[in-house]
């Protein structure tokens, strides 16, 4: 069933046959994170794809995943250009290494889970919570519910983790 | 530089200076065209032709790239009164360039035509904003957007920054040093008549500009411009009865990609870019390495991406970009200048093209800058590289295109004076 949704004013769609892609959001939207498994060489990949870009198998089933990782790179953006984001900024889009399948298959591959930073209920992180992130921060999954069958997933503080010293963050405030 | 023949027919190296660059056009680089895409692109590719000395009979094949943007090349070929042997209108748009010269030849190749103009035509101010601003940033979110847009990932500095940050925090790269890039091409810029920014910027007016999306400044990200770019391509053999020394096409590398391309974010590292991979293909196919290369056109889209491109087709040590280009190394009286035009932060912005039509001039030793001009109508240059100055490169034999459509997608082109 196709899903059309408002986001920030923003609208958002997905057709009916996006048949994968209407499978991972509605995991989000019950708040329980998968992704697809290969059926030939159990990899987990993201985002959604047809086919295992491993062994490119076609066959895959869909698993939980706990939604813990450290910020591989980001970038704030201080500048919105869609008019969605213009009452947001600065905001953070991060690229989060999964703990899960972290350097499998290779040494410099991982789950790299795009997310905005957000508060618990998954509104956009104001910029005093913005300041503290960077690379190494330690973050969990929330989602940000959106309609039904579509939650975002997004990324806060694990205020519950140990913390890297100082997380790498751009050298210029 | 004396370069080897390659007799060896079995391999690409067979086309090692067959074909060549013989004519170059563009028209002004504006911010309100006034006209069509069609307008603008038959604007260029008849200044290529007039520049090659090519009439329409002599122009068979057409070729383009745009990204919903531009008008097709059979129109264009209309207006200009061209009859088309083969034309083919591509999707895309930084990288095109040399992987389109690269399916020129092949089809000349192919005996399917005999002369290819490919051409860029493109409003990237007043229609379609290459920066993302405008209608294209209000477009519905759908289908695999979801995982980028509606996170407000969108722009090409958006999406391309968590690439610049890495590099930064994997080898300590600094602000400053990529500052450097817009210094330099600013400085270049100065001595070009024809680019859109003619003054010059320093490093610090760069890092004291508005922050864009971190690490980006408003002064590391390019203009956009309205204005049409094209190139010719003919074998070698018919360019020596054409007005200009040839440039000859020693290899070329065309949207060469990291794994995982569609979400190349997933393979790492992810601060290394396409060119660890294209350069494979360009410097044994060109039979020249990063040391024989006088004058690169390191695409800059954004000052990183000269930057990267630099370091990741080995002009330097991983790591070393940062130093590279803020050394001295790619100004003008440097070891390497890099886009003497000006580039796309301050020429104009053209999706690559007008990076390969500096370095063809380059080659001929014809750039146009404000020196004099001899009695062959030729400017007689100075090399005096002070601002509104020259900006030819003394003895220029060798150059190095490196064009980028994002961190995982890039094309490569080296060329040789005929």
């Amino acid at each position: 069933m196709s899903i059309q949704a408002q986001y920030l004013g923003m609208p958002l769609s997905l057709d009916d046959l996006e048949v994968e892609n209407l499978t991972y959001f509605k995991h989000c939207a019950a708040h329980d994170f998968h992704l697809q498994a290969c059926a030939n060489c159990s990899l987990l990949r993201y985002p959604p794809t047809t086919a295992c870009p491993w062994c490119t198998s076609r066959e895959a089933k869909w698993v939980p995943v706990e939604g813990k990782g450290a910020v591989h790179s980001y970038t704030e953006v201080h500048h919105a250009i869609q008019p969605a984001f213009k009452g947001h900024t600065p905001y953070m889009v991060l690229l989060v290494d999964l703990d899960r399948q972290l350097g499998k298959p290779t040494e410099h591959e991982a789950l790299r889970i795009v997310g905005n930073l957000a508060t618990p209920d998954g509104k956009l992180a104001k910029p005093e919570m913005v300041k503290r992130v960077g690379i190494g921060t330690r973050v969990r999954m929330v989602f940000t519910d959106v309609a039904p069958g579509l939650a975002l997933p997004q990324w806060i503080i694990d205020e519950a983790a140990k913390q890297p010293d100082n997380p790498w963050r751009y050298p210029q405030e | 530089m004396p370069l080897p023949a390659d007799t060896d027919v079995s391999s690409p190296k067979h086309l090692r200076d067959k074909y060549a660059i013989v004519g170059v056009g563009e028209t002004t680089y504006t911010r309100g065209s006034g006209m069509t895409t069609r307008a603008l692109g038959t604007w260029a590719v008849s200044n290529a032709m007039l520049d090659a000395g090519l009439k329409a009979a002599d122009v068979d094949g057409m070729l383009s790239y745009q990204s919903g943007d531009s008008t097709f090349a059979p129109f264009i070929a209309g207006d200009l009164g061209i009859r088309l042997n083969f034309y083919m209108d591509v999707f895309g748009g930084g990288s095109s360039t040399e992987a389109l010269i690269g399916i020129a030849m092949g089809v000349i190749e192919a005996g399917m035509c005999k002369t290819v103009a490919i051409f860029r035509a493109m409003n990237g101010f007043s229609q379609v904003r290459i920066g993302g601003t405008g209608a294209r940033s209000a477009v519905p979110v759908t289908s695999d957007m979801l995982h980028s847009r509606a996170y407000g990932w969108q722009s090409a500095g958006q999406m391309f920054s968590p690439t610049f940050m890495r590099h930064m925090y994997d080898y300590g790269t600094k602000p400053a040093q990529v500052a450097a890039v817009r210094a330099a091409h600013s400085n270049h810029a100065s001595n070009n008549p024809k680019a859109y920014y003619q003054k010059r910027v320093t490093v610090e007016d760069v890092l004291a500009s508005r922050v864009i999306c971190k690490p980006l400044h408003l002064l590391d990200c390019c203009v956009e411009t309205d204005n049409a770019t094209a190139v010719i391509i003919a074998r070698a053999d018919r360019a020596r009865d054409l007005k200009h020394t040839p440039a000859l096409i020693r290899g070329v590398a065309g949207r060469v990609c990291k794994p995982r391309i569609d979400m190349h974010y997933q393979a790492g590292p992810i601060s290394t870019v396409a060119g660890r991979y294209a350069r494979e293909i360009l410097w044994p196919n060109s039979g020249v390495g990063p040391e024989d290369v006088d004058v690169t056109g390191s695409y800059d889209a954004f000052t990183f991406t000269t930057m990267l491109q630099l370091e990741d087709y080995g002009f330097c040590k991983k790591g070393e970009g940062g130093r590279y280009v803020s050394d001295g190394t790619i100004n003008l009286g440097g070891r390497r200048p890099n886009n003497t035009s000006g580039g796309h932060l301050c020429e104009g912005y053209t999706h690559g093209m007008n990076m390969v039509i500096e370095n063809v001039r380059q080659l001929r030793h014809d750039v146009d800058d404000s020196c004099p001009k001899g009695p062959d109508g030729k400017r007689e240059h100075t090399y005096d590289y002070k601002e509104g100055g020259c900006r030819q490169v003394k003895g220029c034999e060798v150059t190095a295109n490196l064009g980028w459509a994002m961190p995982g997608t890039g094309s490569a082109m080296v060329m040789r004076r005929g």
